[in-house]
């Protein structure tokens, strides 16, 4: 593949080490974590979830969890991007006004609910509204909530993003970005956390 | 958007279904970027499959990064262990429906029903012994936000038996269900 590897990159695997011998034991899982990477940051048809959108979610979804090498490469992406580059302020403040730790959230009623963990329902700040525009603002909440409490979403969530103007195809590629990094985060800190443990 | 479910309100090892608040594509409306993204033609007749095609470059690779990290059991961890990484992080991040999915696949492949539904029953804390409970606590730490994974957890998963290429099938089995969940969690809901 053209592209360096983002998870061999954002992890420090060199060619040849330990690490990198294993995961050429799952090329193909390997490969296409990166093929997943490429088409919802590079994607060949952004119309529906436009490319600033997805740096700035990326940003806000990887700064929520914390200081590391992914986030700032996201954060990176997102300021050399020419639109992105306006929403930075925006984005850190609202990150860090996000923070908090997972997962939380409710279960349908009935034995689990002794299990319901009370948390942040974060809202986007009345005053960076205005620079975010509603489908950001949309897609932080939305996005906030896949992140620290997934258990709690809802149909009137997915209300709230297609009142905001996103369309169906746009919210399916958007809920797989904040999944993916998701995974994409904890893969790299898993790796990382293992190599460390080697030295 | 649909309306009624009959949604779960335990954990279970039963077949559960799952309904879509957002509308998937109509099978008529598939062309072949949407059959190449699909994977398996067969998944055409799945809503669920038939509403992520809508993006059928991530489904294809996403489908594939799957298909890999739990199916390719030529070494590393056996498929009993990475499935019940599986299970953990859904029972810890709170996704009833991949539970039951990935609970029924380490009960068959263990063949340890019990202790798999006390994971259910009782939560992460359950004691399922060593080897066990350091799977389920290393998920369980990926599974937090900020990442609590450790070396604490590296060390717990070697004292267990593990060797480096089993813990790296822990750390992406438990990571790709953290994309999972989000992603059934996201899009719909569980049904009875």
């Amino acid at each position: 593949m053209a592209t360096a590897d983002i998870i061999d990159t954002l992890a420090g695997i060199e060619p040849g080490s330990a690490l990198d011998a294993i995961r050429a034991r799952r090329l193909q899982a390997r490969d296409n974590a990166q093929k997943s990477y490429l088409s919802l940051l590079e994607p060949i048809d952004a119309s529906d979830f436009s490319l600033v959108e997805r740096a700035a979610i990326a940003a806000f979804v990887t700064g929520l969890h914390g200081e590391s090498p992914v986030a700032a490469f996201y954060r990176d992406k997102l300021a050399a991007d020419a639109d992105g580059a306006r929403l930075i302020e925006a984005i850190d403040a609202e990150t860090a006004g996000g923070k908090t730790s997972g997962p939380y959230g409710s279960y349908p009623a009935g034995p689990l609910s002794i299990e319901n963990t009370a948390g942040l329902i974060y809202r986007v700040s009345a005053e960076r509204k205005a620079a975010l525009g509603p489908r950001l603002v949309a897609a932080l909440e939305h996005a906030h909530l896949l992140v620290f409490r997934p258990r709690d979403a809802a149909s009137a969530d997915m209300k709230a993003l297609l009142d905001a103007g996103w369309s169906a195809t746009g919210i399916v590629t958007f809920s797989q970005l904040v999944a993916f990094l998701s995974f994409q985060l904890r893969v790299v800190s898993g790796l990382r956390t293992l190599a460390a443990a080697n030295v | 958007m649909s309306a009624t479910v009959n949604p779960p309100v335990v954990f279970t090892q039963d077949e559960l279904g799952w309904v879509s608040w957002i509308d998937p594509l109509p099978e008529a409306e598939l062309t072949e970027r949407h059959y190449a993204g699909l994977v398996d033609r067969a998944r055409a007749k799945s809503e669920y499959f038939r509403l992520l095609v809508r993006d059928p470059e991530v489904l294809e690779a996403r489908t594939k990064t799957d298909k890999d990290i739990f199916y390719n059991v030529a070494d590393g961890l056996p498929r009993a262990e990475r499935e019940l990484a599986a299970a953990a992080t859904s029972r810890h991040n709170g996704c009833i429906y991949c539970a039951s999915v990935h609970a029924r696949f380490a009960s068959t492949y263990s063949k340890r029903r019990d202790d798999v539904q006390k994971l259910l029953d009782e939560g992460v804390k359950a004691d399922l012994g060593e080897r066990w409970n350091a799977v389920v606590k290393a998920s369980v730490a990926l599974a937090a936000t900020p990442i609590a994974f450790g070396p604490d957890n590296i060390a717990e998963l070697r004292r267990a038996g593990l060797d480096d290429a089993e813990i790296v099938d822990v750390i992406n089995g438990a990571s790709f269900f953290n994309w999972a969940n989000r992603l059934m969690l996201s899009l719909g809901e569980p049904s009875k």
